[in-house]
């Protein structure tokens, strides 16, 4: 965790856990002292975003950008913000929600942050239907490049089965992680699953978190 | 086949394909567009037809076009867009149609919200379209019930000639869980009704819901009531969960009831005697499985994403002899495991 850049663009398959993944980054590097930022930059998604997660957000002193309706009855994802416009001793977390779709919005901002010092984590899940070949989440991740205008810079393997995740379901998941690691020529930033799960000795770059994002009766 | 992690609208969209629905009609919106999109994906490659109307109402017409011929079709939306196609969905009951329907439920009346509701059960269960007839409705409350539901309503559908209807609700639509596709297909039956070209070794086929004779439509009519009393004696199901030994019983049904088995839980941890029965049939209903199922319980909870749809039917079925509270949010809020649980307490009388 030395080296954090001032950017970190969160992307990937909808449903990989790119959200959950994002509000545990965000605490943890508000637990560093960090002063954090997070944009919730959902287009896609009506429910289960960032912008539920304000109140936890307030309580650990991290600042949360929104669509305006995020969370509302208003059908219209408009980004109405500008998601540089931070200052300099703060982090930005974006999180870019619903796959190649989803990222097209941040292409309006690619030139900028190109120049900047960011980085772009490929969230992955090997549970997720119809991306169990390694080349599928490729092209995904070639997809999401492509409406971005932006390049990645790491994997992370966030392989869970929601409320069924065990430490074989998450060691399975490591030479899914590896595959595309080579093929896409990418290093693997983490291996994110529960906390206390049991895999601090296999896993390469445990990055532990816990679950955040889940319906009202898990709460 | 391994576990596999899927949101609810695409596992019902896989689901469909699997148990052989070879045309699907639909027009966007929110939150069930991403069943129309996974469709838009995977229908043709599998050899089906994927068709994006000009509106809720051309798609159910074209679904009615399509089952004429014998093909397994199917529609989605969410409530504002099923309220257009009541009229289709009357006339696909009059022509004796096999189809399925989707609704994934959102907050209304009107345009109302995108948020999860349970306000179209009236809608569903008693009043989609004009005239006497009655859908298949199912409630399923997992997203592997979706997938499991899918293929039991299109065999349904065909078996009894009628539309079936799922009744899911925006946060079923839109949430993740692990799901397994069953290995056994489900295969659509022989349609001998079917308008699929006579080559000339049948008298032709016609798909018609207009009867020129008063008497000729009340006598199909009648046939097809004789049909439902069949349905009524044998399709209703339900879950019951630490209902033996019950002093107050919830009824709910879809994600609500997953609130409610959480707040069952919750109540029993603090050693309060209460159960959950959950309709996984919403017509017909399994009034027989809840009065006998409450039958030593104290006091009954309706718990609904609504105003109180359910808990008329939920009365009827014990027959008014027992209390029937209800307790909902609306407009597309969630109610939560602990306002559940305070109505549990309020009922009893509990501190």
């Amino acid at each position: 965790m030395e080296n954090v850049k001032k950017i970190t663009i969160i992307t990937g398959h909808y449903g990989c856990g790119k959200t959950n993944f994002s509000v545990n980054y965000a605490l943890f590097l508000a637990k560093t002292g960090k002063k954090v930022v997070v944009a919730d930059f959902d287009i896609v998604n009506p429910y289960f975003r960032t912008a539920d997660f304000k109140e936890l957000f307030e309580a650990n002193g991290i600042k949360l950008i929104a669509p305006q309706f995020a969370n509302t009855n208003v059908d219209i994802p408009t980004i109405n913000f500008d998601l540089l416009d931070i200052e300099d001793d703060e982090y930005l977390i974006v999180d870019v929600g619903g796959d190649d779709s989803g990222a097209v919005a941040l292409g309006r901002f690619s030139s900028s942050i190109e120049n900047d010092d960011y980085d772009m984590l490929y969230v992955i899940n090997k549970y997720r239907y119809l991306m169990q070949d390694p080349k599928d989440s490729l092209s995904m991740l070639s997809a999401i490049e492509n409406a971005s205008r932006l390049r990645h810079t790491g994997i992370v393997n966030n392989s869970n089965l929601g409320t069924e995740t065990t430490a074989q379901t998450v060691c399975e998941s490591f030479d899914y992680a590896k595959s595309l690691c080579e093929l896409s020529n990418l290093p693997l930033r983490y291996t994110a699953a529960i906390e206390n799960i049991g895999i601090d000795k296999q896993a390469e770059n445990y990055f532990p978190i816990k679950v955040f994002v889940k319906p009202v009766w898990e709460k | 086949m391994e576990k596999k992690l899927m949101k609810g609208n695409e596992a019902l969209a896989e689901a469909a394909i699997r148990c052989g629905c070879k045309c699907f009609f639909g027009y966007p919106i929110t939150p069930q567009t991403e069943l129309s999109e996974y469709m838009a994906k995977r229908m043709n490659a599998s050899g089906g037809v994927f068709l994006q109307a000009e509106s809720e109402i051309a798609a159910i017409n074209m679904v009615l076009g399509a089952a004429s011929t014998g093909v397994r079709a199917m529609t989605s939306s969410s409530s504002p867009g099923i309220s257009l196609k009541s009229e289709g969905i009357s006339y696909i009951a009059g022509s004796d149609l096999p189809c399925v329907i989707i609704n994934v439920q959102r907050g209304g009346p009107g345009l109302g919200g995108i948020q999860p509701s349970q306000a179209d059960y009236w809608q569903a269960t008693k009043g989609l379209g004009h005239g006497d007839f009655h859908v298949l409705v199912f409630a399923p409350s997992s997203v592997q019930e979706v997938v499991d539901m899918v293929s039991y309503a299109f065999d349904m559908a065909d078996k009894y000639r009628m539309p079936a209807m799922l009744l899911s609700d925006g946060l079923l639509g839109q949430m993740m869980e692990p799901v397994v596709f069953p290995e056994q297909k489900s295969e659509a039956i022989e349609k001998p009704w079917a308008a699929n070209g006579h080559k000339n070794e049948r008298k032709h086929n016609i798909i018609n819901s207009l009867y020129i004779e008063a008497t000729d439509l009340e006598n199909t009519v009648v046939e097809r009531y004789k049909k439902y009393d069949e349905i009524k004696a044998t399709l209703p199901d339900a879950e019951t969960y630490m209902t033996d030994d019950a002093e107050y019983i919830i009824t709910a049904y879809g994600a609500t009831a997953r609130v409610c088995k959480s707040a069952v839980n919750l109540a029993r941890a603090e050693g309060i005697k209460a159960g959950l029965i959950r309709p996984k049939t919403l017509w017909p209903f399994p009034s027989e499985i809840i009065k006998n199922a409450t039958e030593n319980a104290k006091a009954i909870l309706c718990v609904e994403m609504s105003t109180g749809q359910m808990v008329d039917d939920v009365k009827l079925a014990v027959e008014c002899k027992k209390n029937v509270e209800f307790f909902g949010r609306t407009g597309g809020v969630i109610p939560t495991p602990a306002e559940v649980l305070a109505q549990i307490k309020k009922l009893g009388g509990i501190e």
